[in-house]
């Protein structure tokens, strides 16, 4: 089971409100490679993993992913907070805010809502831990697009943490990746 | 009560007091002056926390990120998970 930690993996704060970051910031919420992807990608994926070592990777990493989720949210809470309707229209965000308003919900940064397509769970762990390695390489390559995107350096703080965590994440998955092949190759001749 | 022999049935008596301590917090979020759920709730938390570290002692760690401490070696990912019934 789950249990809630009153606290963010991360101290988040923002220069102020900042309608057109938070409208490209929010793909790490619900877009392609974002973190609800990654944490349900991985927490999915975790039950028919051949190994125990390889179990406990994606159930440690999927639940930091929600942790960055919930990074990702406070950023996109604080920078929409204070917003003017002027400076959302501005933004170009007023679809979102017609069905929304600042509230937090699963779109791209171009409103495109999250689909369970984004991910998969193959149940064969060689194909599932490479597409593991590809996201975390697809999410380090977002952070540095948003932090390019940035003109906030409180904000572009909190994103060099998220693209680090996802280099961090990279190479768990390659030494599990090597633990399943070690493992498989002891048991299977094809 | 007779002292738990074994991890399932240690285990039980936790999920059990977890259990109890669930639905008494959603009940105190709505009903936070109630000094009786109150007084009720953090009983079962003692308890909860004790039991879980005669758990942990015995059996491993039931938390990651730093919540539990490990013997060498690193007991975390040794088999069971919960869902291996």
């Amino acid at each position: 089971m789950w249990v809630y930690e009153k606290k963010l993996e991360y101290p988040v704060r923002v220069s102020g409100p900042n309608a057109k970051l938070a409208k490209t910031v929010i793909t790490q919420y619900g877009g392609p490679d974002g973190e609800l992807a990654a944490s349900l990608r991985y927490l999915t994926q975790r039950y028919t993993m051949p190994t125990s070592q390889a179990k406990g990777v994606l159930t440690d990493i999927g639940t930091e992913e929600l942790a960055h989720m919930e990074i990702v949210a406070a950023l996109v809470y604080n920078l929409v907070k204070g917003a003017t309707i002027s400076e959302i229209k501005a933004a170009g965000m007023e679809g979102y805010y017609a069905d929304h308003d600042r509230a937090l919900y699963f779109v791209n940064g171009d409103g495109v809502p999250w689909i369970a397509s984004y991910i998969q769970s193959k149940g064969d762990p060689i194909a599932d831990l490479h597409e593991n390695m590809a996201a975390e390489e697809k999410a380090r390559a977002t952070y540095e697009h948003l932090i390019n995107l940035s003109d906030d350096p409180l904000v572009t703080d909190v994103l060099r943490f998220l693209r680090e965590r996802e280099v961090v994440h990279f190479q768990r998955f390659g030494e599990t990746l090597n633990i399943v092949h070690d493992f498989l190759n002891c048991r299977k001749v094809w | 009560m007779r002292a738990p022999v074994n991890r399932e049935e240690l285990l039980l008596r936790i999920q059990a007091l977890q259990f109890t301590a669930v639905d008494l917090g959603l009940y105190l979020n709505t009903h936070p002056n109630d000094t009786r759920a109150l007084a009720d709730y953090n009983q079962i938390s003692a308890a909860l926390a004790q039991t879980r570290a005669a758990y942990e002692q015995a059996f491993g760690p039931l938390m990651n990120f730093g919540q539990s401490q490990s013997r060498c070696r690193w007991a975390w990912v040794d088999e069971p998970w919960p869902w291996e019934a």
